[in-house]
């Protein structure tokens, strides 16, 4: 190196004032490593020793020898795989049909997608309570009367009944993934076969078949994950039925007499096929998933479906019917209703449900402001750490930026009931201690979603050309000043979809809420749980509707501040 | 002089052990200062939600400006949260009222209760109902009863005994509340499988029973249509439905009905010492009593409270014995056995 170059680096930090982003890195490294690392260790810790304190397998032993343990285990597998087939087999035909023929509506069926997806899933399955219990439920009566039957047309209270409510809002998450594989694909490969001489059905089974079926594999890995660490859904449904999954087992086992040692053996399943599963995932979307990104690829080409679309769109609407329009409509009845899923008449109709969640509850005002004080810090702080990162990752900005990128992501393979439980462990003894306070549900919130908000915004950064940073660098602005005034107002809508990412991600969560939240730092979700338990299903509707409104309500001033065009998860078509 | 001011100090010391070892405490207007200075009070429960926040409802408006926060659970879920809480130091509780008597017995013996025995209680509450030392009291009483939908269920084939139960014809039509999560279900789990026996249970578990957590919920079930009969649930809830005009009935089973006795006490650590001193003392008052019946369907030891008009008088039922001492030492085996029975 020669001493000019030395002279003019100098001179570059002289006008923007030191370099700091080693100092940066290894400050995020260090942080993420502490905010993974202690729950995680707390967990291992936990599992291999005895009540004592001693390093035992005996936890692990009990999994396998004790039925009440291994049951669930065994329920769980079962149960996420034939919710992956049955949301993959729902999701699949809209995604085509959304993403590759000229369906009328497919925005507005996108957004709905979407919405189906800020929905959380244990008010999903409340609602679908009322809907579907094998008696009172509003579909079961109503097909009594049609049919004259004496049974139940659905039992929402059994293992089918459970899987039908989780494929419900894990099909969303294939969803997204396919409709963004199929826009992906591009219309010259299968111009390029149609030239060749290939029909129109031959085209899409050799061509845009192949080239979404590891989207659609991945999308049902999702689906299992998803299904696999649910907590609200399982804890809603599965006790009526009788049975327990491995979440709400790991719940129970900390009820009292506590046992968190047998808890964290039993959580750590799920960790492990987690981990597991998204190194397969990996190996699926990087050999192939990735490969038509990018590149000049014209429009994708839509399959005209001439007469067919009507039936088609009637089709798509009523799988929507099931995630949203139903349950929505269950919720708002049962909100001015004294009977929840009683006849829609004057008799059943009250304002009691109304007037006791904002004039009697006492946990009202305080669970909306800790949900919502949570979900804005949670969004502006994750946001802020996933775009350092997605920075340092994009522009290979230091060394060691990989294993950042690997901190950041890793989160994504500990379920929240697990997490909540490590949680638990590391922050009720010293040295800090934070069980108790809104600290501990941020910390666990910002471990939760910091994977999707940053692979938001890696994805974002990979859309901006580096010339316009490396332009600020070479006018002698270091990368901290330029990541604030170039590449941020850049990524705006990256920026904002990844904040609304976080923002639902934290109204909706309930599995590591549940086991971190005591009765001053209660949020909506663990309210709703614990008026579950005593069944106020009309005072629930009444919070989950409000909660609902809310959300929307920021979500959608989020984007408006952000100017148009910036939309969570809605491309265009 | 030294001497002296010893003296003087061992006195002080005399006399303050003996302020502590008696208990006993009304309403002054010092004590209802003191608690409005503290403004707030926090009070975990295990009672139905809306029944406790009514009665909180009612406290705040007699004594102007102390906020209570009503924080309803299960009872056993408030008892693990209780003990999750105090083993972090955190003493969120001021007074707790639990329907499972057993948990007075633990917290005394951990030594997280504060002696405070309300005068009205040491004078007018039938003797071996409270805590002698003034740990706690029995703040409300109610049974865990047989009910049914009178629209789905005749009065002639609703089940009149437990055994009953077992019949057939009620395979798929039960429903049922959890002990895991209720103190009531755990008292009355206890008390029938020491008087009926655990077949009982055994064979009721193979009746394909709908399992809700709360005792609080079966009676909603029952009147939502959703299960005509229900195998265990609150009294008081059913009362309430009645008074809502619900088609919703009452079995006092001839084997006999479980006595589920919901004590209050006061926390050692509590924040707000003196508001919850005003509100334990308050609670026991005819006043309050009355109300819990009135409002809430409850029972109550207070002496000068009258059942409301077609309500059956305890006296007229037969009741299983409760055994809270029992209950202490057997709640693991309790949920264990029930747990090998009923698969959740």
């Amino acid at each position: 190196m020669t001493a000019i170059a030395l002279n003019e680096a100098e001179q570059r930090r002289s006008l923007a004032g030191p370099d700091l982003s080693g100092l940066v890195l290894g400050a995020t490294a260090l942080f993420l490593l502490a905010l993974i690392g202690l729950p995680v260790g707390w967990l291992l810790a936990y599992a291999f020793s005895d009540k004592a304190g001693a390093v035992t397998l005996a936890n692990f032993q009990a999994l396998l020898d004790d039925p009440t343990l291994r049951e669930p285990l065994v329920t769980t597998f079962s149960l996420a795989s034939l919710v992956a087939f049955f949301a993959a087999l729902a999701a699949a035909p809209m995604a085509w049909a959304v993403a590759r023929t000229d369906l009328p509506g497919r925005r507005a069926v996108r957004a709905m997608m979407t919405a189906s997806f800020v929905t959380p899933p244990f008010l999903g399955a409340i609602a679908w309570e009322i809907l579907a219990a094998p008696n009172s439920g509003i579909l079961n009566k109503l097909w009594r009367d049609l049919s004259g039957a004496d049974e139940a047309l659905v039992n929402i209270y059994s293992f089918g009944g459970l899987v039908f409510v989780m494929a419900c809002y894990t099909a969303p998450y294939v969803f997204v993934v396919l409709t963004n594989a199929l826009d992906r694909i591009p219309a010259d490969l299968e111009d390029a076969a149609g030239i060749l001489g290939a029909g129109r059905w031959k085209i899409v089974r050799s061509v845009t078949l192949p080239l979404a079926l590891p989207a659609l594999l991945a999308g049902a890995l999702v689906a299992f994950l998803q299904a696999m660490i649910l907590f609200g859904s399982p804890a809603i449904l599965a006790l009526p039925a009788g049975f327990h999954t491995v979440t709400t087992k790991v719940y129970a086992l900390f009820q009292f007499p506590p046992k968190p040692q047998v808890a964290a053996a039993a959580a750590l399943p799920l960790l492990l096929v987690t981990v597991a599963l998204l190194w397969i995932q990996g190996r699926i979307i990087g050999r192939r998933g990735f490969a038509v990104v990018g590149g000049k690829a014209g429009e994708p080409r839509l399959l005209v479906l001439g007469a067919w679309r009507w039936p088609v769109l009637g089709l798509v609407l009523l799988v929507l019917a099931l995630p949203l329009f139903l349950p929505y409509a269950a919720l708002l009845k049962a909100a001015v209703s004294r009977i929840p899923s009683g006849p829609f008449d004057a008799a059943n109709l009250t304002l009691t449900n109304i007037s006791f969640v904002f004039l009697e509850f006492s946990q009202t005002q305080r669970a909306f402001a800790n949900t919502f004080i949570l979900a804005f810090t949670t969004a502006t702080a994750g946001t802020g750490l996933a775009l350092i990162v997605a920075y340092m990752a994009a522009r290979r900005a230091a060394p060691g930026a990989k294993a950042l990128e690997f901190l950041a992501t890793a989160p994504i393979a500990i379920p929240g009931i697990v997490l909540g439980v490590g949680l638990f462990l590391a922050y009720t003894r010293g040295p800090v201690v934070l069980y108790g306070t809104l600290w501990i549900l941020f910390l666990g919130f910002l471990t939760i979603e910091l994977p999707a908000a940053f692979q938001q915004l890696r994805a974002s950064f990979r859309s901006v050309h580096p010339e316009l940073e490396e332009a600020s660098r070479i006018l002698g602005a270091d990368r901290l000043v330029t990541l604030r005034r170039i590449t941020a107002p850049l990524l705006k809508s990256g920026v904002i979809a990844g904040w609304c990412l976080i923002f639902i991600g934290v109204v909706r969560e309930l599995s590591a809420a549940v086991m971190l939240a005591t009765s001053n730092t209660k949020v909506l979700s663990v309210v709703i749980y614990d008026l579950n338990e005593s069944g106020n299903l009309g005072a629930i509707a009444v919070l989950g509707v409000a909660m609902l409104l809310v959300t929307f309500a920021v979500v959608g001033l989020a984007n408006w501040v952000a100017g148009v065009g910036a939309g969570i998860g809605i491309r265009k078509t | 002089m030294q001497k002296l001011l010893g003296l003087a100090g061992a006195m002080a010391f005399i006399a303050t052990t003996a302020l502590a070892q008696s208990p006993v405490y009304k309403i002054t207007p010092e004590l209802e200062a003191a608690a409005k200075k503290e403004g707030k009070l926090t009070i975990y429960t295990s009672v139905d939600v809306k029944v406790a926040e009514a009665i909180a409802k009612a406290f705040e408006s007699k004594y102007e400006g102390i906020k209570v926060t009503v924080e309803r659970n299960g009872a056993e879920r408030q008892f693990s949260k209780i003990g999750q809480e105090y083993s972090s130091q955190i003493f969120n509780v001021d007074t707790v009222n639990s329907s499972d008597a057993a948990h007075f017995i633990y917290w005394k013996r951990e030594g997280w209760l504060a002696p405070a025995l309300p005068q009205e209680v040491a004078e007018r509450y039938p003797k071996g109902s409270f805590d002698e030392q003034g740990f706690y009291a029995p703040w409300r009483a109610s049974l865990s009863v047989i009910a049914y939908n009178n629209k789905m269920v005749t009065d002639a084939e609703a089940p009149k005994s437990f055994k009953e139960l077992l019949d057939a014809k009620w395979k798929g039509k039960l429903v049922k509340a959890h002990p895991g999560y209720s103190g009531t279900i755990l008292t009355a789990t206890f008390q029938i499988s020491r008087d009926i026996g655990w077949d009982y249970l055994e064979k009721l578990a193979a009746q394909q029973i709908m399992q809700v957590q709360s005792s609080t919920d079966p009676p909603r079930k029952v009147v939502a249509g959703e299960r005509p009969v229900m195998v265990d649930g609150n009294e008081y809830n059913v009362f309430l439905e009645q008074a809502k005009g619900a088609p919703i009935s009452i079995v006092y089973p001839t084997e006999g009905t479980p006595l589920v006795i919901g004590p209050s006490g006061i926390m050692k650590n509590a924040k707000n010492p003196n508001a919850a001193r005003l509100y334990h003392a308050w609670s026991f008052s005819k006043e309050a009593q009355q109300m819990s019946v009135n409002v809430g369907g409850l029972r109550s030891f207070h002496p000068d409270v009258v059942e409301p008009a077609g309500r059956t008088p305890l006296g007229k039922i037969k009741l299983m014995k409760d055994d809270p001492v029992a209950v202490d030492k057997q709640v693991e085996q309790i949920k264990q056995q029930y747990l090998k029975y009923f698969k959740t």
